[in-house]
């Protein structure tokens, strides 16, 4: 099924189809290892709903709602 | 002996245990400045080792070498354009996949290069097994070692590998494919450069590829070269062509191949046992991080800060201005009396005093600080405020020094440098003077406590910490609109592992950061302390509206006067002490007098307890009056009159003091003023406090003290209490704007000087006074004129 990764749910997982949107922040989600391919777990959500946390290549990474909407995921 | 120098650079990720490393080896022959012209901070270290000499520089930790920040920038510059011996490449071998990353685009640099595997030990708890020789061969021979940073395992083995490797001059031939589309490009690109490649130092290959990736820094290089518009130009149409025929940005094609080739390097040299493990680091988070009890751990730990910086390190501050006031009665007691001690101990030691106070508090908060960073919890402190901190422009991390600036904006502004994005650091930096710091509260407490009655007290001294909070979201917005607009710093960030810090690391960080802070602000806090006691001391030859001197000579020639008529003359005698019972009845009714004023110094006259302690000391004095009824009435003459005499002088030495205030620089400064701060309800004399004030916000109060005639006075003081509430222009519209104006204006020059260090330029602390002030104007405007057509103020 596919996904954004925002809409994924504590403990879900997936992998990386594409990452879209613009050039600067697309290239700092590229350089910390989420490519295509790339399997993502969503670890939590902060108290206060946004950013999240991911595990992905075998470590934490968190980012924003608004930046994770921009990476499109294939999940089971 | 001679020794052989080599020169290595530390590169690596961000948490890869690099400066770690680097701490270890160097010990403290460490050298802190900055690279031309950026914030990034430039570290060199020395090590002897055998026969050779290292000079190990601290690369800035990253991720990658492209142009979008400036430590990638400066990473990659370093390399190219100051050729170090050999580069080590710092691996975290708990991470190993995506550290790599980084490997990949630094071997492509064609530099000699060194693979350090750190944090073999924590890989291995993780399950992880590397495999050195395949990883070397998977890379071309690219040399590897294996460290344990944290116990400086095998660091001493790195430097003679890296002193071996430093000899390979010739580039190991390492060449990642990018598949034919991408390949025909930098084929085509290649003769074109050839030519330029003189000048611009970067392997050709390297260049081509950038260029293909569309990267900034590099493109704006090129077009500085003469000749080069016609490449430029080429190379853009070769860079369209090829993501025509990709399908998408070069540079983002570019970085999944690579990230393709680390994968399978990966695959081959790492033996996983375990890859979805929960760990310990991740169990921690759960809790520290819990949606429930996150936040609360979170103000909890700030409050724990907060103390740590404040109310311990109050406690040696006390001590060394304790030691400063007392040095300088020292040296004020041997010198003579003229302009050459008033500066040394007004001027310097008060100065240099005024430096070290701060130092407990700074060595405390970065101890805080590297405890955080070092044991991974920042980072999720930012994750948990990023999105209440967000909403006015700032960034997660912003909250920490924020929260520090209601205890003193210079530990704010020095906190703020753990902000790694220049324009979320520059907002943090310029609004965080708007908390109220600790030195504006006695301005309040004295203010609040001369014009408004207690049961409001409270509310009023809330309501400005609230508008203190409420402008520096409004400002903040502001900037981000407005001088650092643009798009918004991605919060794409690690949250590393959490680890138990070494010791000798938080200590080096903190002796490190404290030392700057000694040197650098430290010197410039002493220089202004010294203008500033001149523009209060000069001229020191003024005309006084009355003569002082004379008017001293005067009551103690109508002083010995009086005793002689109303307790000598009656008693037949020439001086007191020639009647021992008289001396030691006179001595007595002093001491309990003494006794009152002591106990009574910070009571109010209408209070109950001072009605007791009153009536106590009149039932004393009746007591002493019944044993010695012939004596007591002279005796009791010759206490008034004496302690009438020292009031006299105390108060016209008080009043000269005001006076020579008045006429001070900084007094003609305050009358200058005073059109511009008349529409806000203040006169020359608050302009006067208000010049001062800049030298620190306490000094506000003490000023007005001078000038009120007062002598000495703290915010523990009545007596300005009293004289404020006594004065026709003050009333509490006024004392309300005036501490709004307090609030808000120019930081103190502690911070300014703190500015200028961590923004390397003048500008910005000569921005932040301008516009604080202005701030302050309009906004004291807005609550001044406001309040009185509401009808306050009256």
């Amino acid at each position: 099924m596919s996904k954004v990764l925002s809409e994924l749910l504590p403990g879900e997982k997936g992998t990386v189809k594409k990452v879209t949107g613009n050039s600067m922040i697309k290239r700092r989600i590229i350089d910390m290892g989420v490519v295509a391919g790339a399997v993502i777990e969503v670890q939590k959500y902060a108290p206060l709903g946004d950013p999240m946390e991911v595990k992905v290549k075998g470590f934490n990474l968190s980012l924003r709602k608004k930046e994770a909407e921009m990476i499109e995921m294939e999940t089971a | 002996m001679t020794r052989k120098k080599i020169t290595a650079a530390l590169v690596g990720n961000p948490n890869s245990g690099k400066t770690t490393i680097f701490n270890n080896v160097t010990g403290g022959r460490q050298h802190v400045g900055n690279y031309p012209g950026v914030t990034v901070e430039k570290k060199e270290g020395y090590k002897n080792l055998g026969d050779k000499e290292f000079a190990i520089i601290d690369l800035p930790g990253t991720y990658s070498l492209t142009a979008y920040s400036q430590e990638e920038v400066v990473t990659r510059n370093f390399i190219v354009n100051d050729k170090p011996d050999v580069v080590i490449d710092i691996l975290d071998a708990s991470n190993l996949e995506r550290n790599l990353y980084l490997t990949v685009q630094l071997l492509e640099l064609e530099h000699p290069l060194l693979l350090a595997l750190n944090m073999v030990d924590v890989a291995e708890d993780l399950g992880v097994k590397i495999n050195d020789s395949k990883l070397s061969q998977c890379l071309n021979g690219t040399p590897v070692v294996r460290t344990i940073g944290v116990r400086n395992e095998g660091t001493d083995a790195m430097l003679l590998a890296a002193a071996e490797a430093s000899g390979n001059k010739q580039s190991n031939g390492f060449k990642l494919d990018y598949g034919n589309d991408v390949e025909e490009a930098i084929k085509k690109l290649e003769p074109l450069l050839i030519t330029l490649h003189n000048e611009i130092k970067f392997p050709v290959r390297w260049l081509a590829l950038k260029l293909l990736e569309n990267d900034a820094n590099i493109k704006k290089s090129l077009i500085k070269l003469s000749s080069s518009d016609s490449v430029v130009n080429e190379c853009d149409k070769i860079r369209i062509d090829l993501s025509h025929k990709l399908g998408e940005d070069v540079e983002l094609f570019v970085a999944g191949q690579r990230y393709q080739f680390v994968g399978k390097v990966y695959q081959q040299i790492a033996d996983v046992r375990d890859a979805h493990a929960i760990t310990t680091s991740d169990k921690i988070d759960k809790v520290l991080t819990n949606r429930l009890f996150g936040l609360p751990i979170f103000f909890g730990l700030m409050w724990v800060v907060f103390n740590l910086v404040f109310t311990i390190g109050d406690i040696p501050s006390g001590w060394i201005e304790d030691a400063f006031g007392k040095l300088g009665e020292l040296i004020g007691s041997v010198m003579s009396d003229g302009p050459l001690k008033s500066l040394v101990v007004d001027g310097i030691i008060g100065g240099v005093g005024g430096v070290l106070t701060f130092v407990p508090g700074i060595i405390l908060l970065f101890l805080a600080i590297s405890i955080l960073e070092d044991t991974g919890y920042m980072a999720r402190a930012a994750f948990i405020m990023d999105r209440m901190m967000r909403k006015f422009g700032l960034h997660g991390k912003s909250f920490i020094p924020l929260l520090l600036g209601f205890g003193c904006s210079v530990p704010a502004i020095m906190g703020s440098r753990m902000l790694e994005n220049p324009r979320d650091r520059m907002i943090t930096i310029l609004v965080s003077p708007l908390m109220s710091c600790s030195a504006k509260l006695p301005v309040y407490t004295v203010l609040i406590a001369a014009f408004f009655d207690p049961s409001v007290a409270g509310n009023v001294l809330f309501s400005i910490y609230i508008l203190g909070i409420v402008l520096l979201m409004i400002m903040a917005s502001i900037y981000r609109k407005t001088l650092f607009k643009g798009e918004s710093e991605p919060f794409v960030m690690e949250l590393p592992p959490y680890r138990i810090p070494t010791i000798k690391s938080i200590v080096l960080h903190m002796w490190e950061r404290s030392s700057l802070y000694l040197k650098k602000a430290g010197t410039i806090i002493l220089a202004a302390s010294i203008l500033m006691w001149f523009l209060t001391n000069y001229p020191s030859e003024v005309e006084y509206s009355k003569d002082y001197d004379a008017l001293t000579v005067q009551a103690e020639e109508t002083y010995t006067q009086q005793v002689r008529e109303d307790v000598l003359a009656p008693l037949n005698i020439e001086d007191v002490e020639q009647n021992e019972q008289l001396t030691a009845l006179v001595s007595e009714i002093q001491d309990v007098n003494t006794e009152f004023d002591e106990a009574t110094a910070e009571l109010e006259e209408d209070s109950a307890e001072y009605a007791e302690l009153d009536a106590a000391k009149t039932e004393k004095l009746q007591l002493i009056e019944t044993e010695n009824p012939e004596l007591y009435a002279s005796a009791a003459k010759y206490v008034e009159l004496t302690s009438g005499l020292e009031e006299e002088k105390t108060h016209l030495e008080n009043e000269k003091t005001g006076e020579k205030l008045e006429r001070s620089y900084s007094g003609q400064l305050g009358k200058f003023v005073e059109p511009a701060i008349r529409p806000l309800g203040f006169d020359w004399r608050v302009g006067v406090s208000l010049v001062a004030g800049v030298t620190a916000k306490e000094v506000v109060l003490s000023t007005m003290g001078t000038i009120y005639s007062l002598g000495e006075t703290d915010e523990n003081s009545k007596s300005l209490k009293h004289a404020l509430a006594q004065d026709p222009n003050l009333n509490p519209l006024v004392a309300y704007s005036l501490m709004v104006f307090v609030l808000i204006y120019s930081p103190c020059l502690a911070a300014l000087a703190v500015m200028k260090r961590e923004t390397n330029s003048w500008k910005w602390p000569a921005f932040s006074l301008l516009y604080g002030t202005a701030l302050a104007w309009v906004v004291t405007f807005i609550v001044y004129q406001g309040g009185k057509l509401l009808g306050f103020g009256s």
